[in-house]
């Protein structure tokens, strides 16, 4: 599976999306289910998914879907 | 963007500009200076946004306004218990993402609204303090509390609030109390067989940690030796004091019972969320760059340090609700002005407890 698909995947599976493409727009707060629980599944569905560990700063950063892509490249994750 | 929506991007400014250094910056009076030109501008902020406040605030300060007083103690200040009986918010409706209500025992409870920028950075603030005292890098996490208390979407209390922002800190935590609020022994032994050889944290409120573990743990003779750990508990003493179980007293049997040695009890509430008061190695509790405390006598006169008055509290924070100045129903008394012996700056205070409700009537009746 290409890495953009694993990232996807995490937004789909976080927030119990129906269509895929619905993710690439997502912000948090943007969604009911993208609150502060959702928030935490979210990470913990990336860093299984790329065998990382987030740093908390990076984790309060990531308010977004596009944002996420330029966090994750600080581990070496190109989206 | 109008004028108004101007001077909340100002605020959030200074708040982003807060964040790029640590939270107890020593000696910086461009911080304290920061801190006073945000409070000052949340002060029109909510009057500009909110009719109810304002309406409030004219009935507290008479027909004038002063939107410049003197200093910081001179701006008034709302009892915390009119967001039990108040719809409180500055921002629209349709921008509100989130409502949390406070864990209050007398009936009556307090709606907080939030919108997205408010949530933000309560995390944002939450994350550069208790990062600056266990790092930022996140390890094991045990919850005292039971996994409902996060589940439930539709009931977002005080608690599910600081155990989702103290998750922040914990990979996969695990949770030491079922649905009942009974102790999981086998979650508690294994978390402690897995991990209580490295750095980990133990998180809940403080009366869940002392009735529902530690004093449980001890009744089943179970103990832990483990001093790798630190244990953060906060959400009032009522409970404690009622037994006069003292901070001290606490440390200790956490001590005897788990092994831990690093305790930090918090203050906070629901109105201030994010930027709470963290007690530092020696015992005290700190003012952060984005809070501030006054201590207030019974004719609302300052408190010298070291006498007990009512506790005022300040927070850059509340932005989508007027909750920024408040008057609590908590005594406490300063201990230090800016030279705590733990080395980070800022005013340190002490909380004693609840204030008996007549000392709050009377605040009450010169209030409204």
């Amino acid at each position: 599976m290409s890495t953009s698909d694993k990232y996807i995947d995490a937004f789909v599976e976080a927030f119990e999306l129906e269509d895929r493409k619905e993710a690439e727009v997502l912000e948090y707060q943007s969604i009911e289910n993208w609150d502060s629980v959702g928030h935490m599944t979210l990470i913990s569905e990336l860093e299984d998914a790329f065998d990382i560990s987030m740093e908390t700063d990076d984790i309060v950063e990531f308010s977004s879907f596009l944002v996420g892509k330029e966090i994750l490249k600080k581990y070496d994750i190109a989206v | 963007m109008n004028a108004n929506d101007e001077k909340k991007q100002v605020i959030i400014r200074n708040i982003e500009y807060l964040l790029t250094s640590s939270p107890y910056a020593e000696n910086d009076t461009a911080a304290s200076d920061l801190f006073s030109d945000t409070i000052s501008e949340l002060f029109s902020y909510h009057l500009k946004s909110s009719e109810l406040y304002r309406n409030i605030i004219q009935g507290l300060s008479g027909s004038q306004i002063t939107t410049t007083p003197e200093t910081l103690a001179d701006l008034p200040f709302l009892p915390v218990n009119l967001f039990k009986e108040l719809d409180l918010k500055s921002s629209p409706t349709d921008q509100i993402v989130k409502t949390m209500t406070s864990s209050g025992t007398s009936g009556q409870v307090s709606k907080i609204y939030l919108d997205k920028d408010t949530a933000r950075y309560q995390g944002k603030v939450l994350n550069s303090i208790v990062s600056s005292f266990i790092g930022n890098k996140r390890i094991p996490l045990l919850v005292i509390d039971s996994e409902k208390t996060v589940k439930d979407r539709n009931y977002f209390s005080a608690r599910t609030a600081a155990i989702q922002g103290f998750s922040l800190f914990g990979k996969k935590p695990a949770f030491a109390l079922n649905d009942d609020f009974t102790l999981n022994e086998a979650v508690v032994r294994d978390f402690f067989e897995q991990y209580s050889s490295g750095p980990y944290f133990v998180f809940g409120f403080t009366a869940l940690v002392y009735f529902n573990f530690l004093h449980i743990l001890k009744e089943r003779n179970l103990s832990f030796k483990s001093n790798q750990g630190t244990l953060i508990h906060g959400g009032g003493w009522k409970k404690l004091q009622d037994q006069a179980v003292s901070n001290e007293q606490f440390k200790a049997f956490t001590q005897d019972t788990t092994g831990i040695q690093k305790v930090h009890n918090y203050y906070g509430m629901v109105e201030q969320t994010g930027s709470i008061f963290f007690e530092c190695e020696e015992g005290h509790l700190h003012c952060s760059k984005y809070s501030d405390v006054y201590i207030r006598r019974a004719d609302f006169s300052l408190c010298e340090p070291g006498e007990a008055g009512l506790i005022q509290v300040l927070s850059l924070l509340p932005l989508s609700y007027p909750g920024f100045n408040l008057l609590t129903e908590d005594m406490g008394e300063i201990t230090s002005m800016d030279n705590c012996p733990c080395g980070r700056s800022g005013k340190t205070f002490k909380v004693h407890g609840r204030a008996k409700r007549a000392a709050i009537r009377g605040c009450s009746d010169v209030q409204y």
